[in-house]
């Protein structure tokens, strides 16, 4: 196979001519030569000669090596601010693991909507599997378990939460909870406090909802409602808490009970 | 020839379709100019600051089909200032004065306003058909004027585009008098759509062919799409997510097996990997498939998938798919002829498929023709096989995700791997090329690459040398663009008639001067030398030995374009 070539250098460039000859030789014995995909190249045989024809060898790779040299401290600096971490030269050493590299803008080439589908899409692959919970209810033999990811927010929960029990939750009030019914729904959260549903925003609510559990009666009564003056009450929140959060619930409750003697009032509750 | 009268030489014209045979018929003598001049009907403008609208008017007056090209093809990849220009606002007001009975309309990196649309909706009572390839500049509710005045619609398709989304009705907006749809894709959609009217709209819809849901448009739904029409030959599904209870996931299987004519397959927006084998079913019929929006379908699902689809030619994918999946695509795709391998990560820069996967391609795909290919690594063997194993590609893209890596064994550059390439197939028309290149390549390229219509290039080339043997050597380089080379004026002004007889040029991070554009633009005045000088990097009494960082260049017989923005200065 002939190797023919259309490029022709103007006659002012007889360097050109040379690369030419030296191209076409390397690429024929790259293509014909047998080169298979495990062997290695013999890159000493196909080296770049530039220089005019006849000129010494070491000379020659002596200005090649030295033209690369000069270019490639140049390039860097230019592209310092803008790729660093880039690997250097060929002469590292191989098999190193790359640095972690800086962002280079624009690279690699994918379309920023193509970017912005990857990432998030991730994410979303991750959580798309559902996210099931318990749900009990006091008194019930047996509990269920529903997917949250289903529902776009809490109107849609509730609803089907009183669907799956067959009862009426009613209507959420930041201050006084699910007030008119005697149901009230609890979630344990992931500090294992038990808390009512509704009081953070859905998507809070979601990554920190670890079960559901449905007051009845008394109880249910008792969390959100506004007797915090009444002690039964105050200790019986108290006691729901845990840990720091006992304290925590224990010192708020103390501030309107001023009266007692919180020494009285820490041996109850403890 | 002039004995024939001008309506036998039209309707001869009429079998000339393409562009550039068009192009040819109207070089040929003065009739035949004005002839095919007045019955041309779809007219391609590959940059629209090439010429005005009115001219295009002008010299068609039988317009009814535009395809008009806005942004430099690097403002994909966000190089461009959003707000460069591009805007096709002028290009609608004229057809609109001008009475043009414009019936399709296809835009690609252009700013459309909803403005823009209302003006589309209103002023062509025969417009047919709306392609948006990337753009952006409009929201649902010009999606919304569209859908309510366009009463033949055909074909709505918005391909990757950034609409912001008023979450409204424009689904509902198409009249129930419109039963023309053919062809309906809103899978870059972010919001949710009316699924009751989205139904209606399939069942009145019998020529619907083309249809691609976006990600809010639920697994049942679906179903009952696909029930009422069985006849889709392309499909883009939505959301795959919740595993369905039995019923659902039988009725789907059921619909899917009712639609035999589905030949290309996409989307899988959100996905549950379980339910994929109701797809099993298709895949022996496609011919097209893209799953390069689906990261969460594992790479064994892929494969599975693949191992059924084996009349496929053209294939797009995530690097999830590995080195051992493509093995298995090259097993059983004999008849590909078009692969996209994306990386899955492009943000840590990982890619997950290497040299071995590409040379296992072309091993088992001898009809290979285009490649779009993203790795972690290459050599030149490696490219040397392939080059040996496919000379009939027409595009090679090639990505290492680090942009400057050179042969992962031997340590050299890849000018051999890429010389290779470009020797071996002589109808390449288009090539990107990545990992350390020196001078070398473009040697090659120079010598070797006379159908080179397009060249990217990165992070590349030692001296002007490089740049020198391209311009000197490519014919029919149309669209060179360069980033981060260390070519300079010398390079730049080598060959100045050049660049008249290419679309563009681009070159940001190199070393040309605000002197050598400036010297550029003054000998070459239909040339719009343009610098885009976003970050305020120069300022107005710069020196002309400043370095420039982006400069856009491109023929024109317009002249300088009105719409610049104030970073944007042609010289």
């Amino acid at each position: 196979m002939a190797i023919t070539c259309p490029y022709r250098p103007s006659h002012a460039d007889p360097i050109a001519h040379v690369e030419i000859s030296v191209c076409e030789q390397r690429l024929l014995e790259n293509m014909e030569g047998g080169v298979a995909y495990e062997n290695d190249l013999n890159l000493k045989a196909t080296e770049l000669r530039l220089g005019l024809p006849g000129t010494d060898c070491t000379k020659e790779e002596q200005a090649v090596s030295g033209a690369r040299n000069n270019k490639r401290p140049l390039k860097e600096t230019s592209e310092e601010c803008r790729a660093k971490g880039k690997s250097d030269a060929p002469h590292d050493d191989q098999g190193t693991a790359t640095a972690p590299k800086a962002q280079i803008v624009g690279w690699p080439p994918i379309r920023s909507y193509r970017k912005n589908n990857l990432q998030p899409k991730k994410a979303e692959a991750e959580a798309a599997a559902g996210m099931y919970v318990k749900v009990s209810m006091d008194g019930a033999p047996y509990l269920r378990k529903i997917d949250l990811k289903v529902y776009n927010g809490y109107p849609e929960l509730l609803k089907a939460l009183e669907n799956m029990f067959k009862l009426t939750i009613g209507e959420y009030s930041e201050r006084e909870g699910y007030k008119g019914s005697e149901y009230a729904p609890t979630y344990e959260d992931k500090d294992g406090d038990l808390m009512l549903v509704g009081d953070v925003p859905w998507d809070m609510f979601l990554s920190s909802c670890k079960k559901l559990r449905i007051m009845k009666g008394s109880e249910a009564r008792g969390l959100g409602c506004g007797c915090e003056t009444d002690l039964d009450f105050l200790m019986q929140h108290v006691s729901t808490c845990s840990g720091i959060n006992r304290f925590i619930a224990y010192e708020k409750y103390v501030t309107f009970q001023s009266d007692l003697d919180v020494q009285e009032m820490s041996s109850m509750i403890f | 020839m002039n004995y024939f009268p001008d309506e036998v030489l039209e309707h001869i014209f009429d079998f000339v379709t393409s562009q550039r045979d068009r192009n040819s018929v109207s070089q040929v003598c003065k009739p035949w100019y004005k002839i095919e001049s007045s019955c041309r009907q779809k007219v391609f403008v590959g940059n629209c600051y090439a010429i005005s609208p009115e001219r295009v008017i002008e010299r068609f007056p039988g317009l009814k089909s535009i395809f008009l090209k806005g942004k430099p093809h690097f403002a994909d990849f966000n190089l461009v200032p959003h707000d460069w220009g591009g805007f096709v606002y002028p290009w609608i007001e004229a057809f609109a004065r001008n009475n043009v009975g414009l019936e399709e309309l296809k835009l690609k990196r252009m700013i459309i306003s909803d403005e823009c649309l209302e003006l589309i909706s209103r002023s062509f009572p025969n417009f047919k058909s709306l392609v948006l390839v990337s753009c952006e500049g409009f929201t649902t509710d010009g999606l919304a004027a569209i859908a309510s005045n366009c009463r033949f619609l055909r074909e709505l398709d918005l391909q990757e585009n950034d609409v912001e989304d008023h979450r409204g009705h424009w689904l509902s907006c198409i009249p129930d008098t419109c039963t023309s749809l053919v062809s309906l894709n809103f899978a870059c959609l972010k919001g949710d759509v009316n699924l009751a009217a989205l139904e209606r709209l399939v069942a009145r819809s019998p020529n619907l062919r083309s249809l691609r849901l976006n990600h809010a448009v639920p697994l049942d739904i679906l179903q009952k799409i696909l029930m009422r029409a069985p006849h889709l030959v392309d499909l883009g599904v939505g959301s795959y997510v919740h595993d369905p209870d039995s019923e659902t996931y039988n009725k789907l299987v059921t619909a899917i097996r009712r639609c035999k004519s589905v030949k290309s397959l996409s989307g899988f927006l959100d996905v549950a990997p379980h339910c994929l084998s109701a797809f099993h079913l298709i895949c022996p019929r496609l011919t097209s498939l893209n799953l390069s929006y689906a990261p969460g379908i594992h790479g064994t699902e892929l494969v599975k998938l693949i191992r059924h689809c084996r009349k496929l030619q053209r294939l797009w994918i995530l690097d999830c798919i590995g080195d051992e999946g493509l093995e298995v695509v090259a097993s059983t795709c004999k008849d590909l002829q078009e692969i996209r391998v994306f990386p899955s990560d492009p943000f840590v820069g990982n890619a997950a498929v290497t040299e071995v996967g590409l040379v296992a391609l072309s091993r088992g795909c001898p009809k290979l023709q285009s490649i779009l290919y993203f790795c972690q690594q290459m050599t030149n063997a490696a490219l040397i096989t392939v080059a040996k194993n496919c000379p009939n590609f027409t595009r090679f893209r090639l990505c290492i995700l680090d942009p400057t890596k050179p042969d992962a064994v031997t340590n050299q550059p890849l000018d051999e791997g890429f010389g290779a390439i470009v020797h071996s197939c002589k109808g390449l028309r288009r090539l990107s090329m990545s990992g350390q290149l020196t001078d070398q390549v473009f040697l090659y390229i120079g010598m070797y690459a006379e159908q080179l219509e397009m060249l990217s290039i990165a992070f590349a080339g030692d001296t002007d040398k490089g740049m020198q043997y391209l311009l000197n050597g490519c014919k029919k380089l149309r669209k060179l663009e360069i980033r981060d080379c260390p070519f300079g004026n010398a390079a730049l002004l080598m060959d100045v008639g050049k660049y008249e007889t290419m679309r563009s040029l681009w070159m940001s991070s190199c070393e040309i001067t605000l002197g050598g554009c400036k010297s550029l633009a003054k000998k070459m005045p239909r040339l719009n030398v343009e610098i885009i000088n976003d970050n305020d990097q120069m300022e107005v009494s710069a020196d002309d030995r400043q370095k420039v960082e982006k400069m856009y260049l491109y023929r024109t017989l317009a002249g300088q374009r009105k719409d610049a923005p104030e970073f944007v200065w042609t010289l």
